[in-house]
């Protein structure tokens, strides 16, 4: 019963307290891109790095993208026997002032189930979701996938 | 108030995913493996590995056909969006900064999802990448075979909607001309290192340097 009385406990407070979370305006998002696919059978993956321009810290609660029915934040993680695992992140909190990497090797958007092939020179609208239900939109452009990222 | 709470609730969803992520898993593990520290497990050398694959173009190949030359071997699957294409853009980055003498080392992925990893999946995903990267699967038991005598795990994880990832060993394996292992590039280290690691490996191939 003991995870149920926090969940309990957890809700009351996000009841009662006062709204302190900064919006998705203060987060600059920079340098996105994608890798593109083969097809749409495989996931597709993006990567950009989330500014905190806020005094307050940002959560970001999830992505959204007409390119991929299931787009998820995933950590990439290696354990001590270098093997690498993903996990599912169902919220990232950015400091004030402080930026957060998605990138080759660490956290990324994985995007599952894609709707169309990811094609190298195109582009396509990802929106970021933030615990406050507010949105920040930008478009990713799609690289090679051999690139490395924007700088490659 | 409220972030303290938002980050407790942060913390108890996660949890919540790792017991769903790790009720998806099941383990490959070779024969005996279990008995062996997991510390230790590197690779043996190329000459007491024994197994049989097909690489993307139909043709059949093994820890022998490696032996006379330098090699990079690392394990993966074409289906992983993220630690495969950036492993296989990285190797890629690295034998053309090694130019021409790049041209005498063996770079091989070898598949840990033969279910997907057709040797024609394979070498539609390998032409993306540096033309020397050949592509390696087998089925299930020959890959099983294959990773045992390069210590490596892996392990199946089911994803939402009937699809599933793989976890497994993600380093890349620098082996010199005679098999024997000379070094590992483990995915986390600054990728810098690994030029002077695989150069290792070449040197050491070298007739009388070896
Ligand atoms: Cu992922």
């Amino acid at each position: 019963m003991r995870p149920f009385g926090i969940a309990t406990l957890v809700l009351s407070l996000l009841a009662a307290a006062p709204p302190v979370l900064a919006d998705g305006d203060d987060v600059v998002i920079e340098d996105a891109w994608s890798r593109a696919s083969i097809g749409t059978s495989r996931p597709g993956v993006a990567y950009m790095t989330l500014r905190n321009t806020g005094a307050e810290p940002v959560m970001v609660t999830g992505m959204r993208t007409d390119l991929a029915m299931m787009p998820m934040i995933h950590a990439t993680t290696t354990d001590a026997q270098g093997v690498t695992r993903m996990s599912h992140m169902e919220e990232v909190e950015i400091a004030a002032g402080e930026a957060v990497a998605l990138a080759p090797g660490g956290l990324h958007v994985m995007l599952m189930d894609l709707q169309r092939p990811m094609v190298e020179g195109e582009s396509y609208t990802l929106s970021v979701i933030f615990a406050d239900g507010t949105e920040a939109s930008i478009q990713v452009p799609i690289l090679g996938m051999a690139s490395r990222g924007p700088a490659d | 108030m409220r972030r303290r709470a938002l980050l407790r609730y942060g913390t108890l969803g996660l949890a919540a995913v790792a017991v769903t992520l790790f009720a998806g898993w099941w383990q490959v593990e070779g024969p005996g493996a279990p008995d062996i520290a997991m510390g230790d497990r590197r690779p043996l050398p190329l000459t007491n590995m024994d197994f049989t694959l097909t690489d993307h173009e139909g043709r059949p190949v093994g820890p022998e056909t490696l032996i006379g030359r330098p090699s990079l071997v690392f394990f993966g699957f074409t289906w992983c969006p993220q630690v495969c294409p950036t492993t296989l853009a990285d190797i890629s980055h690295w034998l053309d900064g090694l130019g021409a003498e790049a041209g005498i080392l063996n770079t091989v992925l070898i598949t840990v999802d033969p279910e997907r990893d057709t040797a024609q999946a394979m070498a539609e995903y390998v032409g993306y990448f540096h033309p020397q990267i050949r592509g390696w699967t087998g089925t299930p038991a020959q890959i099983a075979r294959a990773a045992e005598g390069f210590r490596v795990r892996y392990e199946k994880v089911a994803l939402d909607g009937g699809n599933y990832t793989m976890n497994h060993t993600a380093g890349v394996f620098l082996f010199d001309a005679t098999g024997a292992l000379v070094s590992i590039i483990d995915f986390h280290e600054p990728r810098e290192f690994a030029l002077p690691k695989i150069r290792r490996a070449m040197e050491r191939s070298e007739p009388g340097t070896g």
